[in-house]
């Protein structure tokens, strides 16, 4: 008999020829690259007055300088490093308990359904900028991974949700009473029955919560209610712009960090777009 | 005989709440009572919603008793812990459904060492055993995809991983309706190899011939309800409700044409009911029972 490509291999096979994919994991890998190494290569800090003030990319420094001498390559790794760790605490933390509360809800249905239901609805109907705004200021949160709990706490239901669904059809299929029959527990029968059936979807969710959190960490930087120590994009948006660099027209102090944020969640959505594809046959190009 | 009684549903019945906040009831099972003993073929028949599936789950735990008791062996269910699955197993209908298709077959064996004998000496003579014990060819089954085995092999995998357990009973629930008619044979004398071992069997189907086939006793179900119960032979000749009796009168003989029989007529439910017999003579025996009923 032939082997027959099982579906993880399948899933493999697939991959390597997906372009959006591959094109979305070389940005994501280039910006991840130059987040991990920069700050290696650079030996002064980001905040650290190194050069002539405001001047133009040049040979010596490639990004230029900001109004106070500053060199903007070094802000950029070090805000790297802070974008991809509010991605990977926040939407890390959202995928989890997303997959606790979905999982939960969709397994046991019933009375603990509709409560879980009733508190991801009230979290989904939140306005979670409105929400971290008013936290941000009242509690004066000012660190990178204070930020990304209160992303994560807040960015979680449209997640359960979806999970919560899955699962509710999943639980119906025989292999899950054949699992009851074995005497298998309820946590396992998730992590080892219902889970692995889904893995592609949890992915994608993973993914797509990572993106969310750098754009609402972005967003939450630029009006100023960012970490007060360190460096990200997002600040370094806030001080380009509270020092008029449009202006002025330092044009190399707040494009790069905007590109920047822009290339990377581009490119998650579009690496979406591709595992979608490689992991539902009906999407495939032939 | 008491002794021997592996099974017994006590007054067994089910009831959903449905609707915006649990307003109605529907009572899918009710009061339903029968025994099944060691080394006997019980036959559950019902049309679809007769609640046979139901009392299936019921009796493996899968969905909670409204009412009523089930007892295996003399203690009831509800009390005993993992152990009940060592002695009681089922089977489902879909052979497709039963696995999960991203992991090989033969998953559900190990699942069974994994919760059961964790540290089992000779775990793979003992697999060799149980797939000769139902016909299958260890090389053409092991580390195969669900998808790469054909349903019988899929149905008769399941019950080799009920004989792991040592089992006693077995709940077999529309194990064959969707096999092809070659393959349904052998998995149904399967079944009479494991009542030759003495172990009892549950077999839930809606069709009459395979449970004239395979049983000593037959208990009828209608709209969660046992119409009719009692040896196979006796409610297959002397049906004694006449539901049963139109329940027989509709399966189609074998070399009948349609054409040629009587015109359909229905129960006064609405229930379609098609006589075969050529006289007419269950039509006739219907009206009359209807009317007994009702006076």
């Amino acid at each position: 008999m032939t082997a027959v490509p099982t579906a993880r291999r399948e899933a493999l096979h697939f991959a390597l020829r997906n372009g959006k994919l591959l094109a979305g994991l070389v940005v994501v890998g280039v910006f991840l690259i130059a987040a991990v190494a920069g700050p290696l290569i650079i030996d002064y800090g980001p905040n650290d007055y190194v050069g002539p003030a405001a001047s133009p990319p040049s040979g010596e420094f490639w990004f230029g300088t900001t109004t106070f001498g500053q060199d903007v390559l070094a802000q950029f790794v070090y805000g790297l490093r802070a974008t991809f760790l509010v991605g990977i605490l926040g939407g890390g933390l959202a995928a989890v308990i997303g997959m606790v509360v979905g999982f939960t809800a969709g397994y046991r249905g019933g009375l603990v359904d509709e409560v879980l239901n009733m508190i991801t609805n009230i979290v989904l109907v939140l306005p979670a900028l409105v929400v971290l705004l008013i936290i941000n200021a009242y509690l004066g949160v000012r660190s990178i991974g204070l930020q990304a709990l209160f992303i994560g706490l807040t960015s979680w239901p449209w997640a359960a949700r979806a999970i919560r669904a899955q699962t509710f059809s999943l639980r119906s299929r025989d292999f899950v009473d054949l699992a009851r029959l074995s005497g298998v527990r309820t946590a396992k029968i998730i992590r080892r029955e219902i889970a692995p059936n889904m893995s592609s979807y949890l992915f994608m969710t993973f993914i797509l919560l990572f993106g969310g959190s750098v754009l609402i960490a972005a967003s939450l930087d630029f009006i100023g209610l960012g970490p007060t120590e360190g460096v990200s994009l997002g600040l370094m948006l806030n001080n380009s712009a509270r020092w008029s660099a449009l202006q002025l027209g330092m044009w190399w102090w707040f494009i790069p960090p905007g590109a920047g944020i822009t290339a990377i969640v581009g490119a998650l959505y579009v690496m979406n777009v591709g595992l979608d594809e490689v992991f539902n046959p009906k999407l495939r190009e032939m | 005989m008491a002794e021997d009684v592996l099974l017994r549903l006590d007054r067994v019945s089910k009831v959903y709440k449905v609707g915006a906040f649990g307003g109605r009831e529907l009572a899918a099972v009710s009061d339903v009572g029968f025994e099944v003993r060691r080394g006997e073929v019980v036959s559950l028949i019902g049309e679809s919603g007769s609640g046979k599936s139901t009392l299936a789950r019921m009796i493996l735990r899968l969905t909670s008793v409204s009412g009523g008791t089930i007892t295996f062996d003399g203690t009831d269910v509800s009390t005993l812990g993992r152990s009940y699955y060592r002695q009681v197993q089922g089977v489902f209908q879909d052979p497709f459904s039963s696995f999960n298709p991203i992991f090989p077959a033969d998953r559900v064996l190990t699942m069974i060492r994994d919760q059961f004998f964790p540290r089992a000496a000779g775990w793979s003579e003992r697999v060799a055993a149980a797939l000769e014990d139902v016909r299958l060819d260890p090389g053409q089954v092991l580390g195969k995809y669900p998808h790469q085995l054909s349903g019988g092999q899929l149905q008769r995998l399941l019950i080799a991983r009920a004989l792991l357990l040592d089992i006693r009973l077995l709940v077999a629930d529309e194990i064959t309706s969707m096999l092809d008619a070659s393959t349904r044979i052998d998995v149904l004398n399967l079944l009479a190899d494991l009542k030759a071992r003495g172990l009892g069997v549950l077999f839930v189907t809606h069709d009459l011939s395979l449970g004239t086939y395979v049983s000593d006793r037959t208990v009828v179900l209608r709209q969660g309800r046992v119409v009719e119960s009692g040896p196979t032979t006796q409610i297959f000749e002397r049906p004694e409700h006449p539901y049963t009796r139109n329940l027989l009168a509709s399966v189609p003989r074998l070399g009948a044409k349609w054409a040629d029989e009587a015109a359909p007529t229905g129960l006064p439910d609405g229930t379609p009911v098609v006589t075969a017999d050529g006289t007419g003579n269950a039509t006739g025996n219907v009206a009359t029972h209807v009317t007994e009923e009702k006076a």
